[in-house]
């Protein structure tokens, strides 16, 4: 007997205080929320990676553009990589108006995705604070909000005594060793809920005629006349007019099997959570000179990110040096943490581009698609990834938003330079 | 933590060092194509497995070298000085 719970007609897949109320007493009439499909020989359009962006591309693809012929495969369990093991931060503070357009336009879309996708992200827009703890830094924080505001997304400077009327647990102590001379705030900013967006797009996709197939590594490319047909997998081929690559980390390894090269290193980027403890922080604290940030989950554990590992790596753990320097600034900077104890540390492996911006667009193999380059960014670009990249694939036309972030830049020299200006050390 | 064993100073811990990007990178003719140069400069073999990579003992005596490192493991299978060309290993 088959343990897989099936669907029928009278299962409730819509989730409302109603369905809540009428459920079985059991609660044993919800359907699953997507289907965990074999693979059909042919589809219109493959995705590579069962993680955010891919679970939004075909998303919007099905919703925005009717196609709704489409697989995801995914190596390992949809949402399991990069999407999984992200601190969860929703923010659109660049510099540039080409990053500023894009990140926003993604903010917009976490704003409204919980009604979109009738599933609960979550999204806390609780703000991010970012630290100054000297001249250069204010200086170079009121150049960074002033073109933020110009480019008419919410940030405003803060002085030392508010940065402590938010954060009261920072060291704003004479002595301390990084003191805290002011910040700024994008109020708009803030965590959702990592699983819950992969879900989420998951059940819409499924929802919309999607196949998601799980534990399907691709092992090469199929190709006809020059162009891409297809992928090899060891459950079989599966054909294809058209596939697009969105594996993060990985992007490299796929490039190569399919014969082309991308401006793209694969580093590790960790993160840790504490023990569950009453609430202490109201808001994102980052800190872009001890490469660090901070923030409490719901359930009220101190989430710490730090910085890239100093060479490249696809272990998703992390090197200790980080760990130790991360945590090291964790009770610098908030001293009353020091006896906290430590649940878990992990690394996602971002792939960063030299520019540190996305690349969203064709390759060079007629066909093949590609959506990499977030770096340590990934999981607030998800909508607005999914979406353009959709748009690409669908039209054969790059939406605008994505315009300028295509792989000819490396060869025209139009880079869009945010390594200064997104946030955290790249 | 990686202990790399520096050429002149012996074992010493990953954080005295820092990582100096892909090995045996060629600078292509001088007249060639953007996409040529734009390749040289930006594009990197990022692999998953053995990479052939520089290195600098920056807080020791301070010099460059090679280093073959499996990107997955981080096992050290060979370091080699700077002018050497890539030696064979076992993968």
């Amino acid at each position: 007997m088959s343990l897989a719970i099936r669907f029928n007609a009278h299962m409730r897949t819509r989730y409302s205080a109603w369905n809540l109320l009428a459920a079985s007493p059991r609660h044993d009439d919800w359907a699953p929320a997507w289907r965990d499909a074999e693979p059909k020989s042919h589809y219109d359009v493959v995705i590579i990676g069962g993680g955010g962006h891919g679970l939004a591309t075909a998303y919007y693809l099905a919703k925005n553009h009717g196609v709704r012929n489409v697989a995801i495969v995914e190596a390992g369990w949809i949402g399991g990589g990069n999407t999984g093991r992200n601190t969860s931060i929703i923010r659109s503070n660049y510099l540039y108006p080409e990053s500023a357009r894009l990140y926003e336009h993604s903010l917009r879309l976490f704003e409204g995705l919980s009604r979109e996708l009738n599933y609960n992200i979550m999204f806390s827009q609780r703000g991010i604070v970012t630290v100054a703890h000297s001249r250069h830094d204010l200086d170079s924080q009121s150049r960074w909000a002033n073109a933020m505001r110009c480019n008419d997304i919410d940030a405003e400077l803060l002085d030392a005594a508010q940065m402590q009327e938010l954060v009261p647990r920072l060291n704003v102590g004479k002595d301390s060793r990084f003191p805290v001379l002011g910040g700024f705030i994008q109020r708009r900013a803030g965590p959702a809920r990592h699983d819950a967006v992969a879900w989420g797009y998951a059940r819409g996709a499924s929802a919309l005629g999607v196949d998601i197939i799980q534990n399907c590594p691709v092992t090469g490319f199929i190709k006809k006349n020059g162009r891409v047909a297809g992928v090899q997998t060891p459950r079989g081929e599966i054909g294809a007019e058209k596939v697009a690559i969105a594996v993060a980390g990985h992007s490299t390894v796929l490039a190569s099997l399919a014969g082309f090269r991308l401006p793209v290193m694969s580093y590790a980027l960790q993160a840790m959570v504490s023990e569950s403890i009453k609430p202490v922080l109201n808001t994102v604290v980052l800190s872009p000179a001890v490469g660090a940030y901070w923030s409490q989950s719901d359930k009220g554990e101190i989430v710490i990110g730090g910085a890239l590992d100093h060479f490249p790596s696809y272990a998703q753990r992390g090197s200790y040096g980080v760990t130790q320097q991360v945590l090291a600034a964790t009770v610098e900077m908030f001293p009353s943490f020091s006896r906290l104890r430590m649940l878990r540390q992990w690394a996602g492996i971002v792939d960063v581009v030299q520019d540190s911006s996305p690349i969203i667009g064709p390759t060079p193999v007629p066909g093949l698609y590609i959506n990499c380059g977030w770096g340590t960014g990934g999981f607030k670009s998800i909508p607005v990834g999914g979406l353009t990249l959709a748009h690409v694939l669908a039209t054969g036309r790059n939406h605008e938003l994505a315009e300028p972030f295509q792989l000819e830049r490396f060869a025209t020299g139009r880079l869009i330079d945010e390594a200064a200006a997104a946030g955290i050390a790249h | 933590m990686m202990q790399i064993d520096c050429p002149h100073c012996g074992l010493r811990p990953e954080n005295e060092f820092h990582f100096g990007g892909q090995s045996h990178i060629q600078r292509p003719p001088l007249d060639c194509s953007d996409e040529t140069w734009g390749d040289y400069l930006f594009a990197r073999d990022n692999p998953k497995g053995d990479h052939a990579e520089r290195w600098r003992h920056t807080f020791g005596c301070a010099r460059w070298f090679n280093m073959i490192r499996n990107t997955v493991t981080h096992e050290i299978k060979a370091i080699y000085a700077m002018t050497d060309s890539r030696p064979a290993v076992k993968s």
